[in-house]
């Protein structure tokens, strides 16, 4: 195949835009989405401080590795999850492609924050890791960071990850969920005056015009040390299998991730509430603070972090307290 | 050739496949699926093959989100 842009030999072929690249068109191409994502959903400026979800993997090491070639001001952020050497290897990945640019790294663990891993939370809370896992990272990277002092979190979902995501909410009527699901999620604040603050900070996806093979294929391209190895606890994970159905679908009829993606948020998504469809109210967690739906008046509003958490912690202690004597 | 496939990581050996295309084809990979790599360098679905290259096919679908 020829590169689109100078003829030359071409190393990626993108059959959605019916065509193929040499390595630095195909970088330019990869580098000119991104910024046109940006820029069309209003994401962020030059000015702002972006605090950039850094997994270790393809997805999030390109992501950083664009923004900081585009002159953004950008700090990683890792958090340890526990996934032994999987996760070991991962945080060595995070930090070497940081060292190698000169790049600022923040790092946190679930251990540190919360004295639990993912693989232990998932035996004692009886959820499937990847559910727990998506919970704590969410709201880990939300809490970091506020504390941090950053106003924009920027994430490495791509558009394979957003179609997973939208097929789930669509086979399951998540209307909710298919309310929230945008580029952009706008930061939202509680209380007003002298005690407003930021509860949720404005979280972005600048990657969602990228499929995953066009990430994986940058990240090749540009020399980035990511992990390649797939997480042990996703056997089974149905974000993959949603994945695998729509990598399906593309191989037969190129485009079709794009058309579902893009074409739900231009002529769908504004139909779907963000608060659901039975009055359910947004107020702050009476333990965090963090923004929970209250869909019960008359109970405390609990967000899932801290009910997953609480219940983690309940079974740990049950199971260290000694069984009482027969007598 | 010698095909190196991953998670887990293992080789298998396959012949008589001329292009990307082919070999993806007697694996029964789907392309869109995976990037196909030769010494270091990324090969597009038409590029030909030999029996004596050395190739890595790199799954790039994630289990999880982000």
């Amino acid at each position: 195949m020829k590169c689109k842009v100078c003829r030359g030999h071409a190393v990626v072929d993108i059959r959605r835009h019916n065509a193929a690249f040499c390595r630095e068109h195909f970088l330019d191409h990869v580098r000119g989405q991104v910024a046109r994502t940006i820029k069309e959903f209003r994401m962020f400026g030059p000015e702002d401080r972006l605090f950039i979800a850094a997994s270790g993997g393809k997805d999030s090491l390109a992501l950083w590795d664009i923004l900081l070639d585009l002159g953004y001001d950008t700090t990683g952020f890792y958090l340890d999850l526990g996934i032994g050497g999987y996760s070991n290897r991962s945080k060595e990945a995070a930090i070497a492609f940081a060292d190698e640019r000169g790049a600022k790294l923040i790092l946190r663990s679930l251990a540190a924050e919360h004295g639990y891993t993912v693989p232990e939370l998932a035996r004692l809370t009886g959820r499937v890791p990847c559910s727990g896992c998506g919970l704590n990272k969410r709201y880990e990277f939300n809490r970091a960071a506020i504390e941090e002092g950053f106003e924009v979190l920027v994430t490495g979902h791509n558009l394979d990850d957003e179609v997973a995501t939208l097929f789930g909410n669509v086979l399951h009527w998540n209307t909710d969920m298919l309310g929230r699901q945008m580029p952009v999620l706008q930061e939202r604040i509680f209380g007003s005056g002298g005690s407003a603050h930021v509860a949720l900070v404005k979280k972005v996806k600048p990657l969602v015009r990228l499929a995953e093979r066009e990430t994986a294929a940058y990240a090749l391209l540009k020399g980035i040390g990511y992990v390649v190895e797939e997480c042990p606890m996703v056997e089974g994970n149905t974000q993959h299998r949603y994945k695998e159905a729509a990598t399906l679908l593309e191989e037969n009829s190129p485009g079709t991730k794009q058309q579902f993606y893009f074409g739900f948020l231009k002529r769908a998504q504004s139909n779907f509430s963000s608060s659901g469809d039975d009055g359910a109210e947004v107020v702050p967690c009476a333990q965090c603070g963090a923004p929970t739906v209250r869909w019960d008046v008359a109970a405390e509003p609990v967000c899932s972090f801290c009910k997953t958490k609480a219940l983690a912690y309940r079974r740990r202690e049950s199971a260290q307290r000694p069984a009482r004597r027969e007598r | 050739m010698k095909v190196k496939l991953r998670n887990p990581d293992r080789v298998v050996d396959v012949s008589g496949a001329s292009t990307v295309l082919d070999l993806l084809k007697d694996l029964e990979i789907v392309p869109e699926a995976v990037l196909v790599i030769r010494e270091s360098t990324l090969l597009t679905r038409d590029e030909r093959l030999s029996d004596d290259d050395e190739i890595e096919v790199r799954p790039v679908l994630s289990g999880g989100a982000g």
